[in-house]
């Protein structure tokens, strides 16, 4: 049961934007989140809507998996457009109910808001979280932050902090798995009763859980010193990630979206906010 | 011995039990273990629970530090108080080792990243780390599943890829820490092929601790250990044909060492009247011997 469950939200596949560097991804979703807040206007929106259909259709992703993803966030959705719609001031309401006084800005802004907050997470989703394989976005951090390390920032450690943190995931679900079986064998009920309870049978689960991961831990820590772990310094790699033609392309691609955007909020001011 | 691998002189380790302001306690693990042990050789490592073993493993390789004594590596006193990180390391590359919980020895998320973290931690350049860990996941037999992920593979062909991963250090000894233990019957097999192919293929030394006789009796050298010492020290027909003194500190031999011993204390004698032999090892020799009994 617990099994099912997925890393973060990679989707296996070897579209082009699957094989993009995950520095170049890492670097454009900034980008991309950037430019989503520096649109003010329809034309804008639409450029930037057209945009991530086109990256939907190139990352071969099924639109339903994405969709999907968008489905625990509706309330997030939902609630800005109330809060725009009704708090936002304009010349004359369209409606007018005593205290509900809808405007016409209000309308607006709360569409182009939640356009914003779709467009935000389809976008950074099929960029970086869809495509890109949690071993290879820490990959990326690390090498991105690289710089940083001549300022004492331990990029190497949370970097390596992540990957065992990956690692150990499926085990300890496993472990989870065992225990909770385990547990039932003895009688605890994990399914009935109230909040509390059902919180206080989890205690049974969690003690058993977290002395294991801490006896892991120090087993793991041994393995690694036998194998001369000793930090950041003076380790090499066995990949190196190197940037291919396709990475330029997309750079290329994607300075050519962030200028038109740029450009429609200058000479395509209709419907701006 | 001359030019041993592994030399230990007078060697002792105990764990500090001294409470603050208490009285000094200390629990002996080690007492005066002097051992030699050469390039090349196979030496299985027996005790029960407790006996020092492993203690007696990670002192190899400076995981822990010696209360008294000496290590000789390849010749060089690896306790010297001036020995230098670079030097400890060294030593760590030299003398591999396996651990018992395959889960708990791999780092990566991808079996080739994992094969390549111990070159990786060396500094060896990329292309020769490719290399190696190709090399290693070849020997092992698990090219195959390099870009598999560890929680995919079984327990067996998880110590493989720990193994590999001790491979691609290039090492002069491997110690498997009871590495076998936690294995099915066909996982312990896949493991225990692939450590005599290294050590007879490829000149690997091997420590290999471990809690089954079957596989004691495949080593070219037996070590017993109890109580912090050594108890016996010889090849395993020599070792096996003490069984009441094994037995006596908590260790098995194997069932057709046992069978033989048992009818002996019976009385029974060979055709001819003389003894039984001692320290039988192998089925089909057993069974040669019954042969003629029944005769």
């Amino acid at each position: 049961m617990l099994k099912d469950i997925t890393l973060g939200q990679y989707f296996p596949g070897d579209s082009p934007l699957h094989k993009l560097d995950p520095r170049v991804k890492l670097v454009l979703t900034i980008f991309y989140i950037v430019i989503i807040f520096i649109a003010k206007g329809a034309a804008g929106f639409l450029v930037i809507t057209l945009f991530t259909l086109a990256l939907i259709m190139l990352s071969k992703i099924p639109f339903s998996v994405i969709m999907r993803g968008l489905k625990p966030l509706i309330f997030i959705i939902a609630f800005t457009a109330v809060i725009n719609v009704f708090w936002t001031t304009g010349e004359k309401p369209l409606v007018n109910f005593g205290f509900i006084k809808i405007y016409y800005e209000g309308i607006l802004y709360a569409v182009l808001m939640v356009l914003r907050v779709v467009l935000l997470l389809l976008g950074t989703s099929v960029l970086l979280t869809y495509t890109t394989s949690p071993i290879a976005l820490t990959d990326g951090i690390e090498r991105l932050l690289g710089p940083l390390k001549k300022i004492k920032m331990p990029v190497h450690e949370f970097a390596m902090m992540m990957t065992i943190a990956l690692r150990f995931i499926p085990t300890l679900i496993e472990e989870t798995d065992k225990i909770m079986n385990a547990q039932k064998a003895r009688g605890v009920d994990f399914t009935t009763g109230g909040l509390l309870q059902r919180a206080k049978a989890l205690i049974p689960i969690l003690i058993p859980l977290f002395v294991s991961a801490f006896r892991r831990a120090d087993e793991l820590a041994v393995a690694m010193e036998c194998r001369c772990y000793r930090g950041g310094e003076g380790r090499t790699r066995m990949t190196i990630l190197r940037l291919a033609p396709r990475d330029f392309v997309a750079v290329g691609t994607f300075a050519l979206f962030c200028a038109v955007v740029v450009a429609t909020n200058i000479y395509v001011p209709w419907l701006t906010i | 011995m001359i030019n041993p691998f592994i030399k230990t002189e007078n060697l002792c380790f105990s764990y500090d039990l001294t409470e603050e302001g208490g009285p000094h306690r200390e629990h002996k693990v080690l007492k005066n273990v002097n051992l030699e042990i050469g390039r090349g050789d196979f030496v299985a490592i027996l005790g029960h629970n407790g006996s020092g073993k492993s203690t007696l493993a990670k002192l190899l390789n400076l995981i822990l530090i010696p209360t008294s004594g000496k290590v000789y590596i390849d010749g060089r006193d690896i306790t010297d108080p001036n020995m230098i990180e670079d030097d400890v390391f060294a030593v760590r590359r030299s003398i591999g080792m396996v651990f018992q919980n395959p889960d708990n020895q791999l780092v990566a998320t991808i079996v080739e990243e994992d094969v390549a973290f111990g070159p990786e931690n060396l500094g060896v350049p990329p292309p020769e780390i490719r290399r190696r860990v190709d090399e290693a996941l070849s020997i092992v037999g698990m090219s195959a599943f390099a870009r598999h992920s560890p929680h995919q593979l079984s327990g067996g062909q998880k110590q493989r890829i720990a193994i590999a991963g001790i491979i691609a250090m290039l090492p002069d000894c491997i110690v498997f820490d009871e590495s076998t233990a936690m294995l099915d019957p066909s996982g312990r097999k896949e493991v225990m092929d692939t450590i005599i192919s290294l050590n007879r293929e490829r000149g690997i030394t091997v420590l290999h601790i471990t809690h089954n006789m079957d596989e004691a009796v495949r080593a070219d050298r037996v070590i017993v250990m109890d109580d912090g010492v050594v108890f016996f020290d010889g090849t395993p027909r020599e070792v096996f044909s003490h069984v009441p003194e094994l037995q006596s500190v908590g260790l098995d031999v194997p069932q057709v060492t046992e069978l033989l011993y048992e009818l002996s204390l019976d009385g029974v004698t060979m055709p001819d009247g003389s003894p039984l032999p001692r320290g039988i090892l192998s089925e089909e020799e057993g069974a040669d011997i019954l042969r003629k009994l029944i005769k």
